[in-house]
């Protein structure tokens, strides 16, 4: 593998990390734009626009874009988070250009209002489709009260009302305030030579306007709430709790999604043993988010109602034991086993690849290597664990709950 | 993009298949044990769901913990599920430890405790994630779908019935094991970039000993008659449909695997433009192939709001119907180029390759090579994909729905 980077004439970023070795090649734009940068006129913009993309511009209609993609076999979708959104495609060689073609075109769409009215009905199911989630409704609901007064609080799909109120032209007076080349990236992952993904990304990026649109980041103010949302009829109950953690430029990050993996990995981990082994909980975990200027901790339980206060002194009881004493050098070194396979597998396809080299651009204009991490995972000391608790306990201080209890 | 496939049977009946993959660093396995929902005993639906949670619980000479952490440590990611066949065992880890790790998949299957003290917590456990099923619309539905399709047991959900849970011991998962847990017909898929020499060598050594017990496959039962309606306060209403179509094994199998993705295989295909694109009806709509061994569905969802559901459900069932209608070379050509790229794409992915493997023992008895595959696809014309459309149209459908109000199913009751 090898990594390369350009700037393009018009001052698009492009990376790549070419393999020949692998039989696919993966290619995405990565725009540093999501709910965060949104005003709540226009609460949802982000990820409805990401839809609109795929309605064309003046070269192709909306028909032509799918219809295009599957001709080529393409493995490609979006998605918007509160920070980045991103367009990709994973295809064979010889259709990197074709593929090139088509997502540039969607940096770039007509947003016609026809499509923008159909659209609108799409986006407004999804939301509903959600709300029938408990999980995501949970996860919602955790970032808005968590966040609350701050960018990251605010909603990626928007609200019934906000979506139902949205205009063409506020979508357009969006895209043209964060569509530029100074906030996206151009990264390409697997089996192609650089100096052809170049003279492709000239070719199909010149009408990306150039320019540097800005991001607020204020600083998190630490909340202390809680929220129930009540559903009288659902069987189960889903709490999840937030604290602060290291942000996305801190060193200590490392330590903390390794943190993270000996207290609340999906298996084999200390809430693992404490809630899920003895049959206490369905899900019982602790994630580690790394943000633009913020970090978080994130606990998710799931268990029947009348298990749910005994569950949550259980998690509190392990947050508090660990923050007094610590891990031990055996589940570090677990940990690091386990995660260094985890990047190793999941860096074996393009895909994999792309979303790892994209994810360090956007964040840190950083690009490592799958050694790189494995050398940053191995690297991580007893001591460096004991530093990530000492500036950022696991102190939740927001908590909520979608299910049958109307209080905790 | 052909390769070269080992396979060899122990004496005790496992069957091994074995794929080497040179570009990649990983390995993957997949076991398939016949010992899944079908054979759970009579309202004791849960029982192969239980006894899949006792696996990791101790075996051999390891209790749980030791078992996990000596997992962990070899970076073996791992799984153990419930399907309606089977029991289903995975793992992938860099292909250097593969032959370190085979021994404590090994204990799982051969050897686990099934200890008194551990099935209280494993049958909370399939309680509880039943009960999230049942918060879950979408899945919900799914459960239902199935077994208003095929007859029971193979209706029956693998993941168990809540209500029945209280009927299963400790005893019933011992003999579930007893019975069913054996090495005759179960099949053992391994790819990645590994020596088969020494992978066979492995693979005796772990399950060799592993004891032989012949079992007969359940009969079959009753289907229940929809259209159902399930009752429920969600934001959505979810349609689903069924219908009878070929199964894997069946030699026309590419054709049906064609008529379905010009039905539904990428943004291009007929229902994603007809309900999503162009009238804005719902966000999720699908429908893929389902496949037993003797016998296939299609399976079919839709999730819109209950204002829209009528309309959603009468034109997905008119699309279903017209799909023989006007099929063009290059709506075909489409479906080719994806499948093609699937296929190379798999070559990249030891886990899929993984599974392939074995699914094909399953159903084929033989393995599919991606060049056979390949060949199928591009030879398939329109005019072979129209036909089996047209003889394949359904004749009847399954309509299950779920949300606040149930729907007028005469689109689905005058076939």
């Amino acid at each position: 593998m090898k990594f390369q980077q350009c700037t393009l004439s018009n001052g698009l970023t492009l990376i790549a990390e070419t393999n020949p070795a692998v039989y696919s090649v993966a290619a995405g734009f990565f725009v540093r734009t999501g709910s965060r940068d949104e005003t709540s006129e226009v609460s949802g913009v982000s990820h409805f626009l990401e839809h609109m993309a795929f309605k064309g511009d003046d070269k192709f209609s909306a028909d032509d874009i799918n219809r295009v993609f599957d001709e080529i076999g393409a493995k490609y979708n979006a998605s918007t988070s509160e920070e980045v959104t991103m367009y990709y495609a994973a295809v064979l060689p010889e259709y990197l250009e074709r593929a090139l073609d088509l997502l540039s075109s969607l940096m770039q769409p007509s947003l016609r209002s026809e499509d923008f009215d159909m659209e609108k009905n799409v986006i407004l199911e999804e939301i509903s489709m959600y709300e029938d989630q408990p999980s995501f409704t949970c996860y919602d609901h955790i970032m808005a009260t968590h966040f609350a007064g701050h960018p990251l609080g605010q909603s990626i799909l928007g609200s019934h009302a906000s979506i139902t109120a949205l205009t063409a032209d506020q979508m357009q007076a969006y895209h043209r305030s964060r569509y530029h080349t100074g906030n996206i990236t151009l990264a390409i992952a697997g089996n192609c030579r650089f100096e052809d993904a170049v003279a492709l990304a000239e070719k199909y990026c010149s009408r990306i306007p150039q320019g540097q649109p800005s991001r607020l980041l204020p600083p998190v103010e630490a909340q202390r709430n809680s929220r129930l949302i009540v559903r009288e009829s659902s069987l189960q109950q889903h709490i999840m709790e937030m604290g602060v953690g290291p942000d996305s430029r801190d060193e200590l990050r490392f330590a903390a999604e390794l943190l993270s993996v000996v207290i609340g990995d999906d298996s084999g981990s200390r809430l693992f043993w404490e809630l899920v082994d003895p049959g206490h909980a369905e899900a019982a975990d602790l994630s580690y988010s790394e943000y633009d200027g913020a970090g978080s901790w994130m606990s998710y339980l799931s268990c029947s109602p009348e298990q749910v206060a005994e569950n949550l002194e259980r998690f509190h009881k392990v947050f508090a034991d660990v923050n007094t004493n610590g891990i031990t050098a055996d589940e570090l070194e677990q940990a690091r086993n386990k995660v260094a396979s985890r990047v190793v597998l999941r860096g074996e396809r393009p895909m994999g690849r792309l979303s790892s080299l994209g994810g360090n651009w956007m964040y840190r204009q950083d690009y490592r290597s799958i050694s790189d991490d494995l050398k940053s995972v191995r690297s991580v000391t007893l001591d460096e664990i004991r530093k990530v608790l000492d500036q950022y306990p696991l102190a939740m201080t927001t908590t909520v709950g979608v299910g049958p209890l109307a209080e905790l | 993009m052909s390769q070269p496939i080992n396979s060899f049977r122990l004496a005790n009946g496992l069957l091994v298949i074995v794929e080497p993959m040179q570009d990649v660093q990983s390995a993957a396995l997949t076991l398939l044990v016949p010992s899944g929902g079908v054979r759970d005993p009579q309202n004791k639906c849960g029982t192969a769901a239980i006894l899949t949670e006792m696996f990791s619980r101790g075996a051999g000479g390891l209790s749980a913990r030791e078992l996990c952490a000596a997992m962990d440590n070899l970076g073996l990611q791992r799984g153990v599920h419930v399907g309606s066949a089977h029991i289903n065992f995975t793992g992938a880890t860099t292909a250097d430890r593969l032959c370190d790790a085979l021994p404590y998949i090994g204990h799982m299957v051969t050897q686990p405790h099934l200890a008194e003290e551990d099935f209280e917590p494993a049958r909370d456990l399939v309680e509880q994630s039943l009960m999230s099923m049942e918060d879950e619309p979408r899945q919900r539905l799914g459960k239902m779908l199935r077994e208003y399709s095929y007859a029971a047991p193979w209706g029956s959900a693998a993941e168990g019935e809540l209500d029945h849970l209280e009927n299963i011991s400790i005893e019933d998962i011992r003999n579930h094991y007893a019975q069913n847990m054996a090495p005759d017909e179960a099949i053992l898929g391994i790819a990645g970039n590994i020596d088969p020499g020494q992978i066979r060598d492995a693979v005796e050594a772990v399950f060799g000993s592993w004891k032989s017990c012949p079992s007969l496959e359940p009969e079959r039962g009753r289907l229940p008659q929809s259209p159902f309606h399930i009752e429920h306060d969600s934001a959505q209403t979810h349609i689903g449909l069924a219908w009878d179509t070929i199964p894997y094994s069946h030699e026309r199998y590419y054709e049906a695997w064609a008529a379905i993705s010009l039905l539904s295989g990428g943004m291009s295909s007929r229902l994603f433009t007809e309900v999503r694109e162009k009238r804005g009806l719902c966000y999720a709509i699908s429908a893929s192939l389902s496949t037993l061994r003797d016998e296939g569905r299609v399976f079919a969802y839709a999730g819109t709001t209950p204002e829209r559901a009528q309309e959603t459900l009468d034109v997905t069932v008119a699309e279903i119907l017209r799909l023989h209608e006007g099929i063009t070379d290059d709506e075909l050509q489409r479906c080719k180029a994806r499948a093609k790229s699937s296929l190379i794409m798999q070559q990249e992915s030891t886990t899929s390759r993984a599974s392939s493997l074995a699914r094909d023992i399953y159903h084929l008895n033989r393995v599919v090579t991606l060049d056979e595959i390949n060949a199928r696809i591009n030879a398939l014309t329109t005019e072979q994909v129209r036909e089996f459309a047209v003889e394949y149209t359904p004749k009847s459908m399954v309509l299950v729905t779920l949300g606040p109000q149930g729907l007028d199913p005469a689109c689905v009751t005058s076939l």
